[in-house]
């Protein structure tokens, strides 16, 4: 006979006891799928002030060249990756975002020496909140979480829990309901990342949705 | 595990970088005139460092740079990581090869 402390059920991958009536936990973390984000990825010449000013009149807002800083509009937010590249997204854009911002940043760069690539499809967005998710993120992530070194409104490259991601924790949460985390991961490490975290999670309590 | 300080993106784990070897391996300008022993030197032979070593590091789960890192192979320690193609820092060492 199977060690007692080996034996999982058919269905334990699921983490179902994490979440839903019967958990008997409030939850300590929220996870939603962002389906659809527009991604942009862009590549310029940083120290270029006619490409700065090009996309500053096309996006109404200057680019970030601090490590891991973000600016946006109502419209788009541009997230620092390196120097001289950046991801310019629209979160709740939807399927024809990615295109559209694409098209008007060549239009607006035209003649600079820029690259500009849609690569909407290309990544999952997965959204975690709440009160307890900097410890979930923290169990496979080896960056500093503290409020200090990651605030909102800023973005890292990392990796978690082996997976290459990209953090941005949102400004559109307020503090007291804890911070709230975007999570792009390439789409096919979608289902990993998503199951990793829910069992990350599950000490905590999940509720699937965004609050 | 490592704390490397990217010169781009600040400390971060070493989880996050791969390794590149020694740092400031110039190709021969003329690789047809070199002797076959100086282009195997070239292409294979590497110091073996006790002590400070300037090594390559790629910060490939970040912002996806090449740097350059000066690093005590005893002690582990990182004295100075500066951009790749830069001059390495003046550093107070003695190193045995």
């Amino acid at each position: 006979m199977i060690e007692s402390y080996l034996r999982q059920s058919p269905l334990a991958h699921l983490a179902l006891a994490a979440h839903g009536p019967g958990s008997g936990k409030p939850a300590g973390v929220h996870m939603a799928e962002r389906p659809f984000p527009g991604l942009v990825n862009l590549r310029g010449p940083g120290d270029n002030a006619n490409f700065h000013g090009a996309f500053k009149a096309a996006a109404g807002y200057d680019l970030p060249v601090e490590a891991g800083a973000t600016a946006g509009s109502a419209n788009t937010t541009a997230l620092w990756l390196g120097p001289g590249e950046w991801l310019i997204l629209d979160a709740r854009g939807g399927p024809k975002s990615g295109p559209r911002i694409a098209e008007s940043l060549r239009a607006a760069l035209a003649g600079i020496s820029a690259a500009v690539t849609d690569i909407s499809e290309s990544r999952a967005c997965i959204r975690i909140s709440g009160a307890k998710a900097r410890a979930v993120l923290q169990k496979g992530c080896p960056l500093d979480f503290h409020p200090r070194h990651f605030a909102q409104g800023q973005c890292a490259q990392s990796v978690l829990a082996r997976a290459a991601i990209l953090l941005h924790m949102t400004p559109d949460e307020t503090a007291a309901d804890g911070p709230a985390f975007d999570v792009y991961v390439a789409r096919s490490f979608a289902e990993y990342t998503w199951r990793w975290l829910e069992d990350a999670a599950r000490e905590f309590g999940v509720a699937r949705g965004e609050r | 595990m490592l704390v490397i300080p990217c010169p781009h993106c600040g400390p971060r784990g070493e989880i996050e970088f791969s390794y590149g070897g020694q740092a400031h391996i110039a190709r021969p300008k003329d690789p047809e005139k070199v002797s076959d022993a100086e282009w195997a030197d070239y292409v294979f032979l590497r110091d073996n460092t006790k002590g400070v070593f300037l090594e390559r590091w790629c910060h490939v789960h970040g912002c996806r740079r090449w740097f350059n890192v000066a690093r005590n192979t005893v002690t582990y320690e990182i004295l100075a990581a500066y951009d790749a193609g830069a001059k390495p820092p003046k550093l107070d060492y003695e190193t045995q090869v």
